[in-house]
């Protein structure tokens, strides 16, 4: 059986003043139906755009391609826009990072999930309207009932994103993609929102992909986890062999920087200088400049994303084992740059 | 809501004495005479003369005319007409109606266009769509309404001979005001053939008034559509699966709209100062001309009366555009 997602090479350019710009580069991602994966990596990496690209949301300057990119064994590439949107909002949905400004503060939060219900369903208003309620006390809102006829400006930002996640799942979706679900809420709510998420997944079997930039979110909820780079997928890994053995230098860096990691170091491990921009991509591997392990090879020669020796996916040439780059050519060290950690 | 009207209602006080005191004055600065005026080219005897200037007060000091003045409008009295001699309050409801309906018709049209127009430019953002209705627009709002008048009666009424050029319905159509709405009464009476006199009549008139308003409803509505059109709530919209056209359309548009009610308000203003020329383009028996012809006949009554009338006019629907404000945007009527 086909997977439920398959993407194969898919890279979306922004047309900017400047040029244009490769916010995502080649990713290669498949989704089994009620899988949970995660997708990591710095602000700017892509992760965001890589999803909306699959939802079809990329508008213009922005310009989507892809080798492959079905849905279910359908190919979204050869749909035309009506037909595509006969799965977006319904087998493939959404929830994102703002879910204050995410909800259209001139409609009411139940007109906004009925309007979900009317466009993939039909039916009639009183069963819509019944289905509303449900869904709403399904996403742990109390007195669903009342709630029906509030704007989003009445609401907490929690309750909001609970608002959201009850209109993506109001049709039953076969994947949800929630996009950095909890990072504009309190902390205590954060929690709440991501149990909400994880139990969801389970009894309704769909699958799950989480894009955060919390390391320890992925330990906790995902089966699989996809790291990203400056638009392009430098690892791929299920979650324990990801965090019991990082192949990528990125990858081991963003768990050094975890907190519950850190055990004897008085200060937090950092990864020095940025994720690059539209000016200043490097040759060769995107990562080196700020790659304690970096050598000549990784300045002139870029990775592919290939299974290492231990079959893992892997965007580097010498990637990590135990925390030690393998493969290396004796004598072709590189200055190490410094790190910013105090020992 | 109630405080909300109150600050509102209390603002209309400064603009009361604002708009009396600059009328009174500015007519006054007009050089010429209103008796003199009254009594044309075969001049007057002094004594009548002095007589006439006591009775209608004029030969008191400023201060105190504007005293006396004051206190009659807030007893409800506007005075009378030196021309006409009727209430001035008569002669302006008698006129009014045809005013309100070319405004109306005008606003009708400048929106029924400006709002289409804009949204099209907005969404397709940078094409020729776009640069063409800015151009037009920015050549529509800079066109000087007299010469813009007179350009549509050459073409239409003259070369083409499509539009009257005058008036509010052909002569061959007599019947009794019952609204004042010529529309409406072209109807009511029966007459064959009256209504559409009427309509081709308002045809040209409405346009010329439209022009500004539409010019700045269009653009308003293609900035508002551009700012919305990058929120989160419209990408939700698409993440819905919804067709575009509830997108744009519902999603979009409504937010839009908020920014535009309120300009649409404020044309208000505009549109009854462009009545005044159109309405002398078009020899239209409104407000404008009647004011028009006051000026000219140094009416002071008329007009003192009219302006005052036309800024209470103008101030009520400013309110209500505040009210009705709130109602399509739900973070102010929630707000206490
Ligand atoms: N409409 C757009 N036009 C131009 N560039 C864009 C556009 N949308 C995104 N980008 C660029 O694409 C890159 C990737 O953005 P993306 O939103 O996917 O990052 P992200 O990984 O989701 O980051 P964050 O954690 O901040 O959400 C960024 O550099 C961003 O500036
Ligand atoms: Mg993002």
């Amino acid at each position: 059986m086909a997977a439920l997602v398959e993407i194969r090479n898919l890279s979306v350019e922004f047309q900017t003043a400047r040029g244009s710009f490769r916010a995502v580069d080649g990713i290669d991602l498949t989704i089994e139906a009620g899988e949970v994966v995660g997708i990591v990596g710095e602000s700017g990496s892509g992760k965001s755009v890589s999803m909306l690209a699959l939802m079809g949301l990329i508008v213009w300057p922005g310009k989507v391609q892809a080798d492959r990119l079905t849905f279910d064994g359908h190919d979204l590439l050869a749909m035309t826009p009506a037909q595509r949107r006969r799965i977006i909002g319904k087998d493939i949905a959404m929830v994102f990072q703002e879910p204050i400004t995410s909800l259209n503060p001139c409609f009411t939060v139940g007109f906004q999930i009925m309007e979900t219900l009317a466009v993939h369903e039909g039916g009639s208003r009183a069963d819509r309207r019944r289905r509303t309620v449900e869904l709403l006390g399904q996403v742990g809102i109390p007195a669903p009932e009342s709630r029906l006829s509030s704007f989003p400006h009445q609401l907490s930002g929690g309750m909001n994103q609970r608002v959201m996640i009850a209109m993506a799942i109001a049709c039953n979706p076969r994947l949800l993609i929630a996009d950095e679900p909890t990072t504009a809420l309190d902390v205590t709510i954060q929690a709440q929102i991501l149990d909400l998420l994880v139990n969801l997944q389970q009894d309704r079997g769909m699958a799950l992909t989480l894009i955060t930039h919390d390391m320890g979110v992925v330990a906790e909820t995902a089966e699989r986890v996809i790291v990203m780079y400056a638009g392009q997928q430098v690892e791929e890994q299920p979650v324990d062999a990801l965090f019991a053995n990082p192949a990528h230098p990125y990858t081991a860096a963003l768990l050094d920087a975890l907190p519950e990691r850190s055990a004897g170091r008085r200060r937090l491990a950092t990864i020095p200088g940025v994720v690059p921009g539209i000016e200043d991509r490097p040759r060769g591997c995107l990562f080196h400049p700020r790659c304690r392990f970096a050598e000549q090879r990784c300045v002139d020669e870029q990775p592919l994303l290939v299974p290492d020796a231990r079959g893992r996916f892997v965007r580097c040439h010498y990637a990590l084992v135990d925390g030690e780059p393998t493969n290396k050519e004796p004598g072709s060290i590189r200055g190490e740059p410094q790190r910013e950690t105090t020992p | 809501m109630i405080r909300f009207l109150v600050t509102k209602i209390a603002l209309l006080i400064p603009t009361f004495v604002g708009v009396t005191l600059l009328t009174f004055a500015m007519i006054r600065l007009i050089p010429g005479d209103p008796i003199l005026l009254l009594a044309g080219e075969r001049g007057i005897d002094p004594d009548r003369y002095a007589e006439l200037r006591t009775q209608y007060g004029f030969d008191k000091p400023l201060l105190i005319q504007y005293g006396n003045y004051i206190v009659d409008v807030l007893q409800g009295d506007l005075g009378r007409s030196i021309v006409t001699k009727k209430p001035v309050l008569t002669e302006f409801l008698t006129l009014f109606p045809a005013t309100i309906e070319l405004s109306l018709c005008a606003m009708i049209f400048a929106v029924l266009v400006g709002l289409p127009v804009g949204i099209i430019a907005g969404v397709r953002r940078g094409t020729i769509w776009d640069h063409s209705v800015m151009g037009v627009s920015l050549t529509g709002y800079s066109m000087p309404i007299f010469w813009w008048g007179l350009l549509l009666i050459i073409l239409f009424s003259v070369n083409l001979g499509w539009t009257p050029v005058s008036g509010r319905i052909s002569l061959l159509y007599y019947f009794d005001s019952v609204t004042g709405f010529m529309l409406i009464d072209s109807l009511l009476s029966g007459q064959e053939g009256a209504f559409r006199s009427a309509v081709s009549h308002l045809i040209l008139p409405s346009i010329v008034l439209g022009t500004i308003p539409l010019a700045v409803i269009a653009r308003m509505t293609r900035s508002s559509m551009l700012e919305v059109l990058n929120e989160d709530y419209v990408r939700t919209a698409r993440a819905k699966g919804l067709p575009p056209v509830r997108v744009i359309g519902l999603h979009a548009l409504r937010n839009a709209l908020i920014p535009v009610v309120t300009v649409i308000g404020l044309q208000v203003g505009v549109l009854l100062a462009g009545a005044i020329l159109t309405e002398t383009i078009f020899s239209w028996p409104g407000i404008g001309k009647w004011l028009i012809e006051s000026v000219h006949r140094r009416d002071y009554p008329a007009l003192q009366g009219g302006i005052l009338l036309v800024a209470i006019v103008v101030m009520l629907v400013n309110l209500s555009v505040d009210l009705l404000y709130g109602l399509i945007n739900p973070r102010i009527r929630h707000r206490r």
